[in-house]
C-alpha cells in the first residue's frame, strides 16, 4: 500500500510526500474522511493531488493512501436513468444515505450492487472471442438492450457462460486467455475516464442527427458522430437549446453533462424527462438518458472530471452499436476548473489565465466523438455525437475557450442576445452560424426527404442574407426608397424568420417538427413569394400584398399538427392564389 | 488542547503568515489576541508544511509581530443560529449590534454550508406576486428562485428591492414568511432606508439584518453574505419558513475577494478578479432553492451595481450565468422618470414558464407575455428608425408599434414604487395595450385566447 503524508493544502490542491511509488493519475484517498483525489503532478516523492471534495478540515500530516488505480467509471447495466456527480457517485442513492446536502467522504458504488438483472447469453462454451464481442444481453430499459461485451483489450476462449439472474458483480462466466489464465466475467467492467475507449475504425459521418429543431435541421444540421458547439451570452437560451436536443434528437441514448451549471436546471431535467415521451419509441425520455450533474456549487475539481466521466459512459454505449449524443453544458465551466487547478499548481498561464494546454484538452474531448466500426467480430457501427455549450464572458466569442472550440468543432450555432431580447427563440444567428456537414448530408436529405432539399434551404439562406444587406439601406434611407421587389424580399425574409425559424420549445406541437413538415413549411413561404412576385410584376401595390389576411395563416402554419398539416398547407396555398388573384383583378379593373 | 502561537512572521494587507504551527487544518477559524487583549478573527487560506497563511476578517491595525498571539479553534467559521434571530440586527461577522443580548444558539452552523444535491431539489414553481407588472407579468418570480437586480450607480434599486420585500406574497398561502437582509459595504443611508422601510411596514419583526457598512472592514464582507445565507438556511430548511434574502451590494463583495486574491499574488482572470470568482459566487447563489425534507424555501434577490452600467463586466456577467435570470435597471428609463426603471428587453426570469399559466396565474399569461415582449422590441426598433428618418419613413403598422412602445412604457412599466397590482390587473393592462395594434399582428397568441380576452371596444 502506498501511503503518504500531507505537506500542503491550498483549496482543492493538496501536496503529499512519501508518494514516490504512486503512479500519475492514480486515485488517492485523502485524510480521515477518505476524500477522493487524483494525482496530477509528481516532483520527487511529492505528489500534487486534486481533491474532488471540499478540503476544509484537512491539514499537514494527514494520511494519503493510493488506490493504485486511475480514475475510472463503472460500466454496466443500471447506468441509464441514473444521475451521477462528476466522479460517478450516484446522487439519488446519496440523498437516501446522507440527506439533501452533499457531505464529505461519501462512498457509494456507482452501480447498484443489490439489483438483479437477467442476462441472456449469446455465445456458449468453446466460442473464441476478441475484445468487443457481445457475450450476451441484459434488458436495461424497455428500449435499450445492454450488450455485455468482452473488455476491449482481451481475447480468448469461453470456458463458462450461463444465462440467468445476476447482480453486477456476480460471475457470469469465464474466458481462457491465450496465456492460459482464466478471466472472470461480470456484468460490470471498469474503464479509466481519461483514456478513450478503442474502436476498430472511424467512418465519415453521412447521416444527420435529426433534432426536430428547424433552424438546426434545415439550416445548420449536425451529423451523427459529429461535433457542435453552442456559444452564447447568458439569457440567450443555451440551456433551452441543449434541453431540446436532449429531448428530441433521434439517437438511442443521451448523456447529459451539467458541468458547473445551475442546480435547478439539472433538477428540471430529472423531474421533467420521466414525464416526456420519446416520439420514436413512445417510452419516457429517462429510459434513454444518463445524467451527470456537477453543479456550480459542487467541488471544482470534480467538475474537471465530469466531462470525461460523461464521454466514457457514452463511448461504452457507442461500443454496443448505439448512436449516442453527449451534451455538455457548459465547457466554459470545465475550462475554468482547469484554469483554477493550473493557477494553484503555479503553472505559467496562457491567454486570460487559462493554461497553455487548454486547446489540446478540448480537442482531445471532441475527438472522442465520431462514427465508428466498433470492436468485435460482427463489425457493428456506433456513433457518438458531442455537443458543447460555451459561455463566453460578456458574450464575446473572441475569448480563448470559444476560439479553441471553434477550431475543432464542425457546427457552430451562435446564439445572439439581441435575438433573445426580441424573443426570437431559438436565438441562433443565421448570419454567423455554420455547419460544415451540410454538403456531406445533402445526399441523405435528397434521398429521404426531397430531391431539392438543399435548393430550398439555400434559397432561405439567400433571402436572409439579402435581408441583412437591404436592412443596411433601410437604416439609411427608409423603407420607402426600396423597390417593390426588394420590399417583398423583406416581407419574405420576415416570414422565414418569424414563421419558420422561430420555434417555441414550450408549445406541445411546435416543440418538435418532422423533416417533411419543415420542408413543406419552407415550401409554403416560397410558394407565397413566387405568387407575390408575379403579382408585383402585374403592378399590385406591395403594401396590399403585405397586408393580406392569408399571411396570418402562414404565420400560424407551424401550429398545424403532424397528421393534418398537408391539408392545411394545401388550403393556405389555395387562399394565397385566390387573394392574390383578387388583388390582380382589382388592379386591372381600375 | 488549544495551543497559542507567537510566531506571526508577516502581515501584509489582509494576509498574515504564521510559522511553526502544528495540526492546523485548511479553512480553520483562528483568533488573534492583540497585546491589549482585543480579539480578532482570521481563517486559514493555505497550509504549507508548518506554515499557515491566514486571511484576516478585520483590520490588521495594531497587530504586533512580537506580542500578538494566535490560536486556532479546531473548526471553521460558524454562526450560532436560533429562531430568535428574527427582529435582530447583527454585524458582518454575526455579532448582535442592536444592543440586545447575545443569541442563545440552538446550534452552530458552518457558514460555508454544503452543496444541495441536485437530486434532492424541488423545481421552483410557485408564483410569487410582487405587485410589480414588469416582474409579475414579464419576468415572473417564483419561490426558491435567485433573481438578481442589475443596477447602476445612482439608480433606485433599493426602492425596487424594498417594494418587492413589502408586496411579495404567494396567493392562497398563509405559510410563515421571513426576510434576511445582508448589507455588504453599503452606506449608512442606504442601509437606513431599508431598515426604516421594514419598520414602517412592520416587517422588521420577521427580518434578520446583517450589516456591514462602507466604513466597516472590507475583508469582513467576504463572510457577511455567507452569515446571512446560513441564517436563511436555518430558518428555511429547519424552521420551515419561506425566506426572502436580499443582498446588496455584490459588487462590494467581489471587490473584497479581489483584494485578498491580489494580496496572495494569484494569477488574475478578467479585470483583476480571481479566476475562481464564478465558483465563489456560485457557492453563495446556489444556496437558494427548495429541497426535499423541508417545507421552507430561500428566494434570493442579490443586488449589484454594474460598473459603468456595463453588463459585460465580470461581476454582472458571471452572476447572470449562475442566477435564474436578472432584472436590469435602465438609466434611460430613470431619466424619463419611469419608475421602477426596469429595462424590460434584457431582463429575464428563467423559471417563469413553470410558475405561470392556468391554475397559477391565468391561462393567457404565457402568450401575452411573449406578445408584449416581441411587440415592444419591434416598437423600439421602429422608434429608433423614426429618430433617424422621421415617421413618414415607417409603414403604417410600424407607426402603430411605435405608439404601442410609448404607451407600454407609460402605463405598464411606469407604475411607481407604491402601487401594488394584482396579476389580473397586470394582464388586463397588457391586453389594453396590445389592442393598440391590429389584431392580425397577435401571432403569438392562440386564437381561442384572442377570442376570449381581446378588448371588445
Amino acid at each position: 500500500m502506498i501511503e503518504g503524508k500531507i505537506l500542503k493544502v491550498s483549496g482543492p490542491l493538496v501536496v503529499a510526500e512519501g508518494m514516490r511509488e504512486a503512479n500519475m493519475f492514480d486515485v488517492v484517498r485523502v485524510g480521515e474522511k477518505r476524500l477522493i483525489g487524483e494525482i496530477i503532478e509528481m516532483h520527487g516523492d511529492r505528489a500534487s493531488i486534486q481533491v474532488y471534495e471540499e478540503t476544509a478540515g484537512i491539514g499537514r500530516g494527514d494520511r494519503v493512501v493510493s488506490s493504485e488505480f486511475p480514475l475510472s467509471v463503472e460500466l454496466g447495466p443500471g447506468l441509464i436513468g441514473n444521475i451521477y456527480d462528476g466522479i460517478q457517485r450516484p446522487l439519488e442513492a446519496m440523498v437516501k444515505k446522507v440527506g439533501a446536502n452533499i457531505t464529505k467522504g461519501i462512498d457509494e458504488p456507482s452501480l447498484d450492487r443489490e439489483k438483479v438483472w437477467h442476462f441472456e447469453a449469446a455465445l456458449a462454451f468453446g466460442d473464441t472471442v476478441v475484445g468487443g464481442d457481445v457475450l450476451g444481453t441484459v434488458k436495461e430499459t424497455d428500449i435499450i438492450s445492454h450488450k455485455i461485451m468482452v473488455a476491449p483489450n482481451k481475447k480468448g476462449t469461453i470456458v463458462e457462460l450461463r444465462s440467468g439472474d445476476y447482480r453486477v458483480t456476480d460471475r457470469i462466466g469465464k474466458i481462457k486467455l491465450p496465456d492460459g489464465t482464466m478471466e472472470e466475467i461480470t456484468l460490470m467492467q471498469k474503464w479509466p475516464v481519461r483514456v478513450a475507449r478503442p474502436y476498430s475504425q472511424k467512418l465519415p459521418p453521412v447521416e444527420p442527427m435529426i433534432t426536430g429543431q428547424r433552424p438546426i435541421d434545415a439550416l445548420f444540421p449536425i451529423a451523427k458522430g459529429g461535433t457542435a458547439c453552442v456559444p452564447g451570452p447568458f439569457g440567450s437560451g443555451k440551456t433551452v437549446v441543449q434541453h431540446q436536443l436532449a429531448k428530441w434528437s433521434d439517437v438511442d441514448l443521451v448523456v447529459y453533462i451539467g458541468c458547473g451549471e445551475r442546480g435547478n436546471e439539472m433538477t428540471d431535467v430529472l423531474r421533467e424527462f420521466p414525464e416526456l415521451t420519446d416520439p420514436k419509441t413512445g417510452k419516457t425520455l429517462m429510459e434513454r438518458t444518463v445524467l451527470i450533474a456537477n453543479t456550480s456549487d459542487m467541488p471544482v475539481a470534480a467538475r474537471e472530471a465530469s466531462i470525461y466521466t460523461g464521454i466514457t459512459i457514452a463511448e461504452y454505449y457507442r461500443d454496443m452499436g448505439y448512436s449516442v449524443a453527449v451534451i455538455a453544458d457548459s465547457t466554459s465551466r470545465w475550462a475554468e476548473a482547469l484554469r483554477e487547478m493550473s493557477g494553484r499548481l503555479e503553472e505559467m498561464p496562457g491567454e486570460e489565465g487559462y493554461p497553455a494546454y487548454l486547446t489540446s484538452r478540448l480537442a482531445q474531448f471532441y475527438e472522442r466523438a465520431g462514427k465508428v466500426i466498433c470492436l468485435g467480430s460482427d463489425g457493428r457501427e456506433g456513433a457518438l455525437s458531442a455537443i458543447g455549450a460555451v459561455s463566453p464572458q460578456g458574450g464575446d466569442i473572441s475569448e480563448p475557450v470559444t476560439q479553441a472550440t471553434l477550431r475543432i468543432v464542425k457546427v457552430f450555432w451562435g446564439l445572439d442576445a439581441s435575438l433573445a431580447y426580441r424573443r426570437h427563440f431559438p436565438a441562433i444567428n443565421w448570419l454567423n452560424s455554420y455547419s460544415l456537414y451540410r454538403d456531406r448530408l445533402d445526399g441523405w436529405f435528397s434521398e429521404h426527404i426531397s430531391k431539392d432539399w438543399s435548393d430550398v434551404v439555400g434559397r432561405c439562406l439567400k433571402t436572409l442574407q439579402l435581408e441583412a444587406e437591404l436592412d443596411e439601406i433601410v437604416k439609411l434611407v427608409g423603407v420607402d426608397a426600396l423597390s417593390a421587389d426588394d420590399r417583398l424580399t423583406l416581407e419574405v425574409a420576415r416570414s422565414i424568420r418569424e414563421d419558420f425559424l422561430q420555434q417555441n420549445a414550450f408549445d406541445s406541437v411546435d416543440s418538435y417538427t418532422t423533416l417533411k413538415k419543415q420542408y413543406e413549411m419552407m415550401n409554403l413561404i416560397h410558394y407565397f413569394e413566387d405568387k407575390a412576385r408575379a403579382a408585383v410584376k402585374e403592378g399590385v401595390n406591395i403594401q396590399l400584398i403585405a397586408d393580406l389576411p392569408v399571411r396570418e395563416r402562414i404565420g400560424r402554419a407551424k401550429a398545424a399538427e403532424e397528421n393534418r398539416y398537408r391539408e392545411e398547407y394545401a388550403d393556405i396555398k389555395r387562399e394565397i392564389d385566390s387573394e392574390l388573384k383578387r388583388l390582380i383583378d382589382e388592379k386591372t379593373d381600375d | 488542547m488549544i495551543r497559542e502561537y507567537k510566531t506571526i512572521e508577516e502581515v501584509s494587507g489582509p494576509l498574515m503568515l504564521v510559522k511553526q504551527v502544528e495540526g492546523v487544518k485548511y479553512d480553520e477559524l483562528g483568533e488573534i489576541e492583540l497585546p491589549n487583549g482585543e480579539i480578532r478573527r482570521c481563517r486559514v487560506l493555505e497550509v504549507n508544511g508548518r506554515n499557515v497563511l491566514v486571511q484576516l476578517f478585520e483590520s490588521s491595525a495594531g497587530i504586533n509581530l512580537a506580542n500578538s498571539k494566535v490560536r486556532f479553534t479546531g473548526h471553521g467559521v460558524q454562526l450560532p443560529v436560533s429562531s430568535n434571530m428574527l427582529g435582530r440586527v447583527f454585524n458582518g461577522m454575526g455579532e448582535p449590534i442592536d444592543g440586545g443580548a447575545r443569541i442563545i444558539p440552538e446550534k452552530s452552523l458552518d457558514i460555508n454550508g454544503t452543496p444541495i444535491n441536485p437530486a434532492a431539489r424541488y423545481y421552483p414553481s410557485e408564483f410569487i406576486q410582487t405587485g410589480i407588472s414588469t416582474i409579475d407579468g414579464l419576468n415572473t418570480l417564483v419561490r426558491g428562485q435567485k433573481l438578481p437586480i442589475f443596477s447602476g450607480a445612482g439608480l433606485p434599486h433599493a426602492n425596487l428591492a424594498a417594494q418587492i420585500a413589502r408586496q411579495a406574497k404567494v396567493r392562497n398561502s398563509d405559510s410563515k414568511f421571513a426576510v434576511v437582509f445582508a448589507a455588504v459595504g453599503i452606506t449608512f443611508e442606504e442601509a437606513d432606508f431599508f431598515i426604516s422601510d421594514f419598520k414602517k411596514t412592520g416587517a422588521i419583526d420577521r427580518t434578520v439584518l446583517f450589516i456591514n457598512l462602507a466604513s466597516d472592514p472590507a475583508i469582513e464582507r467576504i463572510s457577511t453574505p455567507r452569515m446571512a445565507l446560513t441564517a436563511a438556511e436555518y430558518l428555511a430548511f429547519e424552521c420551515d419558513m419561506h425566506v426572502l434574502v436580499i443582498m446588496t451590494d455584490i459588487t462590494n463583495y467581489a471587490e473584497a475577494l479581489r483584494e485578498v486574491s491580489a494580496a496572495r499574488k494569484e494569477v488574475p482572470g478578467r479585470r483583476g478578479y480571481p479566476g475562481y470568482l464564478y465558483t465563489d459566487l456560485a457557492t453563495m447563489y446556489e444556496r437558494a432553492g427548495r429541497k426535499m425534507g423541508s417545507e421552507g424555501s430561500i428566494t434570493m434577490i442579490p443586488i449589484l451595481t454594474m460598473p459603468e452600467d456595463d453588463k459585460t463586466h465580470p461581476i454582472p456577467d458571471l452572476t447572470g450565468y449562475i442566477t435564474e435570470g436578472q432584472i436590469i435597471l435602465s438609466r434611460e428609463m430613470y431619466r424619463k422618470g419611469y419608475m421602477p426603471p426596469v429595462d424590460v428587453l434584457p431582463s429575464l426570469s428563467r423559471l417563469k414558464d413553470k410558475g405561470i399559466g392556468d391554475g397559477k396565474t391565468r391561462e393567457d399569461h404565457a402568450n401575452t407575455m411573449n406578445q408584449l415582449f416581441a411587440s415592444y422590441a419591434r416598437g423600439k426598433e421602429a422608434k429608433e428608425l423614426m429618430v433617424v428618418l422621421g415617421d413618414s419613413a415607417l409603414t403604417p403598422v410600424d407607426r402603430l408599434y411605435a405608439e404601442f412602445a410609448d404607451a407600454f412604457e407609460e402605463k405598464y412599466i411606469n407604475q411607481g414604487f407604491y402601487e401594488n397590482r394584482s396579476i389580473e390587473e397586470t394582464l388586463d393592462i397588457g391586453w389594453q395595450l396590445l389592442s393598440i395594434l391590429p389584431r392580425s399582428e397577435m401571432k403569438r397568441i392562440k386564437p381561442e385566447l384572442l377570442q376570449k380576452y381581446w378588448p371588445k371596444n
